[in-house]
């Protein structure tokens, strides 16, 4: 029997890693994430976990300390927003590029400048293609369910590769929700032992990791890298089933919300799904035939399987929770319209950058979406489709 | 039992291979051998290093001159790397996922560059933390593996290419920074500085120290750099010998916060022995720059009477 609980996400995030029991978690607070080794901090005190909890004196030391544990032969995961993750990122490239299963729950938060401890997206699309698969959390449950596949999906010897699960600072992060666990030797079975093969602790066989790598193979192994990241997409849909079958609960790639006979959808990542959600199931009352398509699996991101799910809407519109700065869209919207025109997909589709900051999503903002879709359908034409949600245009 | 190099060297093969492409000449791996030859032969060591000449000379894919396990990950943080390492080797221990009856011990190297400027944090974090660890800062005074740019443990006037000697500033005109006293500041029980002079006595003795006496240690080294200093790649042990006999680098340690300098010159030499046979202070012996050398003479003095006090005021009790 499941456990309900009440928890808030870092609560359910940190439970998660107590049930896992890793052997080593280097950590350093930021806000809103901080709560996660705090709550651990406690475990490891009161002796609940086996883990060396190593406090370190930034994020980039974080990182560090489990790229060294990780490689040495434990198990570390580390959680951070934002900065931090912003401090990490010389770190981020080298724990993928080792191909160490490092695990990280990341809170996610405005990236500074100016000084901002809300939530938006623009912490994780900064490291978006650093090796990092890269798996996003609707709610409480999910944070906590990714978790619990984490290392599985992250050792799997096919892939290899570092793993962040995020969800959304505060909004999730700090809002307390009902909640299904698993029970901890269910757990305990389910995430299994570390093994690696090669490990610095393995006196039998010494190794060196992380060298000088120059032109004769830097590329080979870079390949290899995208490789690895390639194959993670049948590993997270084996892992899901595998989940599925241990709590009911189904993951998949991405999740289709009421998709199949839509004719405007709304593509989004996190909790702005669920307000997303609620929209969809308001329009459907008044014959409005909307959909969501919510992102779980961002890296690697499954390109084929979106097209072919948004090939037979008439509008659609993606929601990036950063702006890229970059005169022509936010990330994921880049990321879907190329798909859609490799698999020679031609639907409309607008892109819109909101919730900066931590500015207020709506259901009223979601709304006027999907009422741009249908004058989009209705007129065909779509001016501008670089948009913003909730911006005040005056000052 | 007495020191005795010869026995050292027949007894304990080195762990750091030939074949690296650290320059003839260098201080770095004549120092890394050595420290690594205080090792028992039946440990396993896990060695990290940051980024600079000593990790890309010697661990170029596919090769490797290290027989331990060794990790390199980025030039700041060799100190926050090895406290992974030895966090993971604590955990799995304690969990019994590692045999009992074999030792591991945790030792980290790291540049000049990578220790005092760019890597003093993560150094400061794993220090301030205890893990079991040596830090083996093997000090060639700026960021040689770049080109020679001076960094805050090159000496005073010393000409490097972002301290040049020039018409109007004569060089690196700011005083070197004293790590192995923010070491000692940590309160850790062991710190040293040492150089690889005469037998080794002295650098063997404190590595086996740092290595064996449990909690974090910090050896700081010299390690002289044919390149930037500008000598004769065959005048090494001579440049060390110059810097210990004129008290540019006291040999000392740190024990538990108690101050021992492990030698005291009969006839301590004057600062220029170990100017002049430099390059890089070469305008310092122009006509007219006498001031800088009695300047140089200046600081090295109050730093060794500093040190005399500090060793007996550390011994009084």
């Amino acid at each position: 029997m499941s456990i309900r609980e009440r928890l808030s996400g870092n609560e359910a995030v940190a439970t998660a890693m107590k049930q896992i029991n890793p052997d080593v978690v280097a950590a350093f607070p930021i806000t809103p994430s901080t709560e996660i080794p705090q709550y651990f901090s406690t475990f490891v005190s009161n002796g609940t976990v086996d883990t060396e909890f190593v406090a370190v004196e930034s994020e980039h030391s974080a990182m560090s300390a489990c790229i060294g544990a990780e490689a040495a032969g434990a198990r570390a995961m580390t959680a951070t927003s934002a900065n931090g993750l912003s401090l990490m990122w010389e770190m981020i490239y080298i724990a993928s590029s080792l191909r160490l299963p490092i695990v990280l729950s990341l809170v996610n938060r405005a990236v500074s400048g100016p000084l901002n401890i809300h939530n938006d997206h623009s912490d994780a699309m900064g490291v978006r293609d650093s090796g990092w698969i890269m798996l996003f959390s609707e709610n409480n449950q999910e944070a906590y369910d990714n978790t619990l596949m984490a290392h599985r999906i992250a050792e799997h010897k096919d892939v290899l590769l570092p793993l962040m699960v995020c969800q959304d600072g505060f909004i999730t992060s700090h809002s307390i929700e009902n909640i299904e666990l698993v029970e901890d030797d269910k757990v305990k079975e389910f995430v299994g032992t570390y093994k690696p093969e090669h490990y610095l602790l393995n006196a039998n066989e010494p190794m060196a990791v992380g060298p000088l790598d120059l032109q004769a193979y830097l590329f080979e192994h870079k390949y290899q890298q995208a490789e690895a990241m390639r194959k993670a997409k049948d590993v997270i849909l084996e892992v899901s089933k595998d989940f599925e079958k241990l709590t009911g609960r189904k993951y998949e790639l991405f999740e289709s919300y009421m998709l199949d006979d839509a004719e405007i959808a709304i593509v989004c990542m996190n909790s702005t799904a669920g307000t997303t959600k609620a929209v969809v199931n308001d329009l459907r009352k008044k014959g409005v035939k909307a959909g969501l398509l919510k992102i779980r699996v961002y890296r690697p991101f499954p390109g084929e399987e979106i097209a072919k799910a948004l090939s037979g809407l008439k509008a659609v519109a993606v929601l990036d929770k950063a702006d890229s700065l970059n005169a022509i869209g936010g990330a994921l919207f880049g990321d879907v319209t190329s798909c859609m025109y490799t698999q020679k997909q031609n639907v409309p589709i607008v892109n819109y950058i909101y919730g900066i900051g931590g500015r207020d999503t709506k259901t009223s903002d979601i709304e006027s979406v999907f009422t741009d879709l249908e004058t989009i359908v209705k007129t065909g034409n779509i001016d501008n489709p670089y948009r913003y949600l909730g911006l005040r245009k005056e000052n | 039992m007495a020191y005795n190099l010869k026995q050292i060297v027949a007894e304990k093969p080195s762990r750091f291979t030939a074949g690296h492409r650290m320059c003839a000449g260098c201080g770095a791996p004549v120092v890394g051998r050595m420290v690594l030859r205080a090792l028992k032969p039946e440990d396993h060591a896990v060695i990290a290093c940051a980024t600079g000449c000593m990790e890309v000379s010697t661990f170029i894919y596919p090769y490797t001159s290290w027989t331990d396990s060794f990790i390199h990950t980025a030039f700041e943080c060799a100190g926050a790397t090895e406290s992974g390492v030895e966090a993971a080797y604590v955990s799995l221990k304690k969990q019994g996922k590692l045999p009992q009856d074999k030792d591991t011990k945790f030792i980290a190297f790291g540049g000049d560059g990578g220790t005092y400027d760019i890597g003093l944090q993560s150094l400061s974090g794993a220090m301030e933390r205890g893990h079991d660890m040596v830090y083996v800062c093997y000090d060639n005074g700026a960021y040689m593996n770049t080109g020679i740019q001076r960094s805050s443990a090159t000496p005073k006037y010393a000409d490097t290419t972002t301290s040049p000697a020039g018409t109007k500033i004569p060089g690196k005109m700011q005083s070197r920074k004293d790590l192995a006293k923010i070491m000692v500041g940590h309160h850790i029980p062991y710190v040293a500085q040492t150089a690889a002079i005469s037998n080794f006595k002295d650098l063997y003795e404190k590595s086996e120290k740092a290595i064996y006496t449990k909690g974090a240690a910090f050896l700081n080294v010299l390690a002289p750099c044919p390149r930037g200093w500008g000598y004769a790649t065959d005048e090494l042990m001579t440049i060390n010998k110059l810097a210990v006999e004129t008290c540019y680098w006291p040999l000392y340690e740190v024990i538990d916060g108690r101050y021992v300098i492990n030698y005291k010159p009969k006839n301590k030499l004057p600062i220029e022995e170990f100017l002049k046979p430099q390059k890089r202070f070469k305008h310092m012996f122009k006509p007219g720059n006498e001031w800088m050398i009695e300047d140089f003479q200046k600081e090295v003095d109050a730093r060794w009477e500093e040190l005399l006090y500090l060793e007996e005021a550390t011994n009084k009790n």
